[in-house]
């Protein structure tokens, strides 16, 4: 049996914010590989790869600012920020690389768009951004298993 | 690289489930917030399975873990404040979330913004009764 820790209240707003921006990014990672796959066999593939590239700008960006804004702030509470612990250097590891991937998948679904606006077929382009999506979730799948299972 | 890593616990591996159950559970209300805002018109049927699905398996992983953790770890009981709160949360999400994804595979969905306002609520304030577990 583990025993109830209860943390200082000073940490619950930062943590808060800290999680719920997690889970909105992965919600959205999670649509824009759903409508990315659609986009493949849609009809209007022009407006689900529009749909998916504003997923991802205005929707999984924000999101990530403000899951990494307070995974500092929640750091800084704990005095955790120059800690060298395995499950915060995955965490950062997982986030700061997922920004470059996020930002990359972003640009290759902006592209998409808009070469489905003009009438292309970039099927590759969505198949990558969709491939992207989908590890990305995986990685914040094992940042998720490190906060959770803290190895030292 | 090697971790220093000793077994995960029983607890740590009750937390992890619970939590992918509550990024599910989330993760619908962020689904139908999608389709709301036009997501319908593009891909509906697909985000209305994703939503839906979620919900299923986030619904069952928080509930059925949450009790677990609560009956595991010592200083938690189920009929503490805080945990029979999230109960009426959860219940309340449930109730919402799977009308709300009826009503979307009906092709409804429009007509059901206030079971969606009822069901984002529910499941934020579940989320901030877990973080802030007034009274524990």
């Amino acid at each position: 049996m583990s025993i109830a820790a209860v943390r200082p209240d000073s940490w619950n707003f930062p943590l808060l914010l800290h999680v719920l921006g997690a889970m909105v990014l992965v919600a959205l990672l999670a649509v824009a590989a759903v409508v990315l796959s659609a986009a493949l066999r849609s009809d209007d593939r022009a407006a689900a790869l529009r749909l998916a590239f504003r997923t991802l700008l205005i929707g999984a960006i924000p999101a990530y600012l403000v899951m990494r804004v307070g995974a500092e702030w929640v750091a800084s509470k704990e005095n955790l920020e120059d800690a060298d612990f395995a499950w915060i250097n995955i965490g950062y590891s997982v986030a700061d690389g997922g920004l470059l991937v996020l930002i990359v998948m972003t640009v290759l679904a902006g592209l998409a768009s808009r070469r489905a606006k003009r009438g292309g077929a970039p099927s590759g382009l969505v198949r990558w951004a969709n491939g992207l999506a989908l590890l990305l979730i995986v990685a914040y799948a094992v940042a998720l298993w490190a906060m959770a299972s803290k190895p030292t | 690289m090697l971790l220093d890593c000793p077994a995960v616990s029983r607890y740590e591996w009750l937390l992890f489930l619970h939590l992918i159950g509550a990024f599910a559970a989330m993760g619908s209300v962020v689904v139908f917030s999608v389709l709301l805002l036009g997501g319908d018109r593009v891909a509906g049927q697909q985000l209305t399975f994703l939503g839906r699905r979620l919900w299923d398996v986030g619904g069952l992983l928080t509930l059925v873990f949450g009790i677990w953790l609560a009956l595991d770890v010592n200083g938690y009981g189920l009929l503490d404040g805080w945990i029979l709160a999230a109960f009426v949360l959860w219940a309340i999400a449930a109730g919402t979330g799977i009308r709300l994804g009826e009503a979307y595979s009906a092709g409804t969905g429009e007509r059901a913004r206030p079971l969606y306002a009822v069901m984002t609520i529910a499941v934020v304030a579940l989320l901030v009764v877990m973080i802030y577990k007034p009274g524990a």
